[in-house]
């Protein structure tokens, strides 16, 4: 892997040096001679003062990546931090992708948190290996550190100009003791060179020339295949199998079976049967020959249709309330008017490009293991728990990730994976096929949402009530969870921004029956649907203009202080005094997507346009989704515009991505739906799973990024949840029709002439 | 059977039925050609086959007798392509898993029609998934490539 990430940095850097827009600091500087005193310092081919960084006494500088690379570019941007501070020269920088282990600190790739969590520690890693070459420059030159400053891999004396490269001050830098955080002076923001600057990609040449290597391109030395058949049921186990007659099949190996899991779920693989063979082709074709008989499951009787009505019935009885403020019962009671509303969303599945898959090495006392995981620490406990090995001595190679989006959060692969090495006691790669990542994965749960406003004869919004109910990703670690988390309520719904007298919030008890698992935004995808919707209908029952009526509910500029309300707000494990919930920020973004996309000229010009906004993972998005629909009632979308709030950004760029990506994710979380009958899944492939094509994503998005010296927040997933209100809002404007329950169906009965 | 792949010939005499995505990656440990379906409905895993873009995981050994494949791999030396040059102009990747069989139909499309609308695009391209919604950028990279195939 690092020999494909170095050519591609070196034509990364041909092409940047090239290409208008993308300027960074690239001339080359001859490397200075070694002066005598730094040539007869002690020998020591490194200096590794974290373990993030390490100078080489060649002058290259290895960066270790820690978090996985799914497609949020981290790899260039971890690096783009830690080389603010180093003053490095990109031609020599070498990206090292971390394997799992708790020395890196929290390694689990999801939730937005890489740059929000990493940002400090990783400028400090710069910061300290800089002050190890200036104090070794210093040392050497016998001046004053504070006269030392790290350039282009160089230590520069100010006062005489005098320069030594990087690699000749690392067998001095090596001895020096470490020196105390409050020595380092960070950057000052005007000075930053690095951090905020569009830079391509480092990996760009790998991926556009096929050499990217992804969990399932692992290829090893007398390696074997294994396709798994599992129960279609969860906590179904195999009852019988004909493997004998499958084990004669051309290329098999052996056909392995595997245990169900006891409750609770969590990271354990399925169970079922392994089909072990020669090449992938031949493990698939004896996999269908295998005749399996389940075992029966308490979750047999999953039925989607009759979980709906469930649901929805839940929701719309009294809940558990979990944050209040004045009296929603009075102002039900003493409104000229009510409007309520039922949301419904369904499962989902992540459904990355890349199915998961593993690839195991197993002896007797270790476990190698080439796996595109989000979370290879979890990788590594689950694995060690399985083969009874200390973790110490399993080891998880991170590849690149084709997609993660959750699911590759969740290591059961890698056990399977782990399981049959040991068994076949040679290499061996499990492949799922999209089959198994549709019907055997960890889905986004299944919703519904019921909300209720009551409105005074200004038709000002006086009462708001909203039940959640959905079955909680807490029952896939605990089997008696039977209502949403706080952790779940957390993510959209409890952080409700609207500055209403009479707020209800409530929950409503909901059993799972498959895995559940979170997918990017995870609870929020739902909570944004519902609420975003519901305020265009407030909106267009009461004949006021959207932006202004959420203006107005949004309120004044504050924090919103929720002691007020009795209700704890976890706010994504952060504390609120760093980020608080900035109504001021939140009305930025959308007067801002409004102003982009000409939101008060729509009617005049014609143009059907739908407005969201939802403040998630600490970063504040607003979304507008333009759409035409044809006389089939068949739409489309023309133009979309995204504006974000992240607070400080690393690299505008994929930032940039990630608003049109996570927009166009949102979109499919809209059209898609996993259900089951008799416990099973329905959806199997991607012509049943409907995911968003290129006809049903906007042919541009215009990305507007809000400059801001807050602290970083969250960038991968806050873009998503408001892209499904914003086109059912669109929709509506366009239709007349209001679409409560998704799938938002890709032909739309028009309701108005 | 002989089959050609980026000029080279391979013997094969395994099942006539498997797959080409198969005998390209597990047996030619080629992993450019990327496998994310296997029933022909995402399009990660196209090649062309005599210059026509064609999912491979769907594709039988036995139709390829006498055929050039042209994969990932073999559609420019370093990757100097010029839908390879405009991938990389707009940033096109995200997690980059789909844009092989992206690139392999953008080039076929291109072979083809020198200009094509934002409608030719759509519908020559609505067979590739980008779950990481690469789908404008897409677009865009075409457009700057056109002409230059």
């Amino acid at each position: 892997m690092t020999d494909s990430i170095s050519t591609s940095r070196r034509a990364f850097l041909k092409r940047t040096a090239t290409a208008s827009g993308f300027t960074l600091g690239l001339t080359l500087v001859p490397v200075s001679r070694p002066s005598a005193m730094f040539a007869d310092a002690p020998s020591s081919e490194s200096l590794t003062p974290s373990v993030f960084v390490s100078v080489h006494d060649n002058g290259q500088v290895d960066i270790t990546c820690h978090r996985s690379e799914m497609g949020q570019q981290i790899r260039t941007s971890i690096p783009q931090v830690i080389v603010e501070e180093l003053g490095a020269d990109w031609q020599h920088v070498n990206v090292v992708q971390a394997t799992g282990h708790p020395k890196y600190g929290d390694q689990n790739t999801d939730g937005s948190r890489s740059i929000r969590r990493n940002f400090d520690r990783l400028r400090e890693a710069g910061a300290t290996a800089a002050y190890l070459l200036r104090a070794a420059a210093a040392t050497g030159w016998q001046v004053d550190i504070s006269d030392c400053e790290v350039n282009n891999h160089h230590v520069v004396h100010k006062p005489s100009g005098k320069k030594v490269g990087f690699g000749q001050l690392v067998a001095v830098a090596s001895t020096l003791p470490l020196p105390d955080v409050k020595q380092l002076k960070l950057k000052a923001r005007k000075d930053w060179q690095s951090i905020g600057k569009p830079m391509r990609s480092l990996d760009i040449q790998a991926m556009t020339s096929g050499t990217a290597v992804y969990g399932q391109d692992v290829i090893l030395d007398n390696m074997c295949f294994a396709v798994i058949q599992r129960p279609p049921v969860v906590f179904s186990g195999v009852e019988s199998v004909n493997d004998a007659d499958v084990k004669k099949m051309t290329g098999v190996l052996d056909v392995i079976t595997l245990a169900a899991p006891e409750a609770p779920a969590m990271f354990k693989p399925l169970g079922g049967v392994a089909v072990v063979a020669n090449n992938t082709w031949q493990a698939w074709q004896a996999s269908r020959a295998l005749n399996v008989k389940w075992s029966d499951s308490p979750n047999i009787s999953y039925d989607s249709k009759t979980y709906r009505e469930q649901l929805l019935a839940t929701a719309m009885a009294p809940g558990e309330v979990v944050r209040q403020q004045g009296d929603f019962a009075t102002a039900k009671q003493q409104a000229e008017s009510v409007i309520e509303a039922q949301y419904y969303a369904p499962h989902l599945a992540q459904a990355p490009m890349e199915p998961p898959a593993a690839t195991a090495i197993v002896t007797e006392d270790k476990a190698e293991i080439w796996a595109c995981v989000q979370t290879p620490q979890a990788a590594r406990q689950v694995v060690a728990a399985a083969l009874n090995l200390d973790p110490e001595n399993v080891t998880i190679n991170v590849t690149l990730l084709g997609g993660g989006f959750g699911r590759k959060s969740k290591p059961d692969f890698v056990v399977e994976a782990a399981l049959l090495a040991k068994a076949m006691k040679r290499p061996v790669k499990v492949v799922w096929r999209r089959e198994d990542d549709i019907q055997h994965g960890y889905f986004h749960t299944v919703s519904a949402q019921s909300l209720t406003a009551t409105l005074n004869k200004q038709n000002k919004v006086t009462g708001w009530l909203h039940n959640s109910v959905f079955p909680s990703i807490s029952s896939t670690f605990n089997p008696a969870a039977n209502k949403p988390s706080d952790g779940e309520l957390d993510l959209g719904m409890i952080d409700n921004p609207f500055d209403i007298q009479n707020l209800q919030l409530e929950r409503g008890e909901a059993n799972a029956h498959v895995r559940i698992g979170w997918l990017r935004s995870v609870a929020n995808v739902y909570h944004a649907f519902a609420i975003q919707s519901f305020v265009d209908e407030i909106a267009h029952q009461t004949g006021k203009d959207q932006q202004t009526l959420l203006l107005d509910m949004i309120g004044p500029d504050r924090h919103i202080d929720f002691a007020k309300s009795n209700a704890k707000y976890g706010n994504y494990g952060d504390p609120q005094e760093d980020y608080p919930v900035d109504t001021a920020r939140l009305k930025n973004v959308i007067n801002t997507v409004c102003k982009k996309a000409d939101w008060s000229q729509r009617h005049k010009q014609g143009r059907y346009l739908g407005l969201a906004a939802h403040r998630s993972f600490l970063s504040y998005a607003a979304v507008i989704v333009e759409v035409e629909v044809d006389n089939s009632g068949s739409w489309s979308i023309p133009k979309a515009y995204v504006a974000l709030d992240a607070g400080t950004v690393v690299n505008p760029e994929h930032v940039r991505a990630q608003c049109e990506g996570g927009l166009i994710y949102g979109i499919s979380c809209a059209i898609g739906q996993i259900t089951a009958s008799n416990g099973q899944i329905n959806e199997s492939n991607f012509h049943n799973y409907q995911v968003a094509r290129m006809p049903q994503t906007p042919v541009s998005v215009e990305v507007s990024i809000i400059e801001s010296s807050a602290p970083p927040g969250g960038v991968g997933e806050p873009p998503t949840p408001p892209a499904a209100p914003a086109l059912a809002n669109a929709l509506f404007a366009a239709t007349g029709n209001r679409l409560r329950e998704l799938p938002i169906p890709l032909t739309v009965k028009r309701i108005k002439s | 059977m002989k089959v050609t792949i980026n000029q080279k010939t391979f013997d094969y005499d395994g099942d006539p039925a498997m797959p080409l995505l198969w005998f390209i990656r597990d047996d030619l440990k080629m992993t450019g050609t990327k496998f994310s379906c296997g029933m022909a409905l995402c399009g990660a895993c196209t090649v062309h086959i005599d210059g026509e873009p064609t999912r491979s995981c769907q594709l039988p050994m036995s139709a390829v007798q006498g055929k050039e494949v042209t994969t990932i791999e073999g559609l420019s030396k370093d990757a100097s392509h010029p839908v390879q040059e405009a991938w990389r102009e707009h940033n096109v990747p995200q997690c980059g898993y789909c844009q092989s069989g992206q690139m392999m139909q953008a080039a076929a499309l291109l072979s083809k029609n020198a200009d094509p609308s934002d409608q030719d695009i759509e519908s020559y391209m609505s067979g590739n998934i980008c779950r990481c919604g690469t789908y404008p950028r897409i677009r865009a990279a075409i457009k700057t490539a056109a002409g230059k195939v």
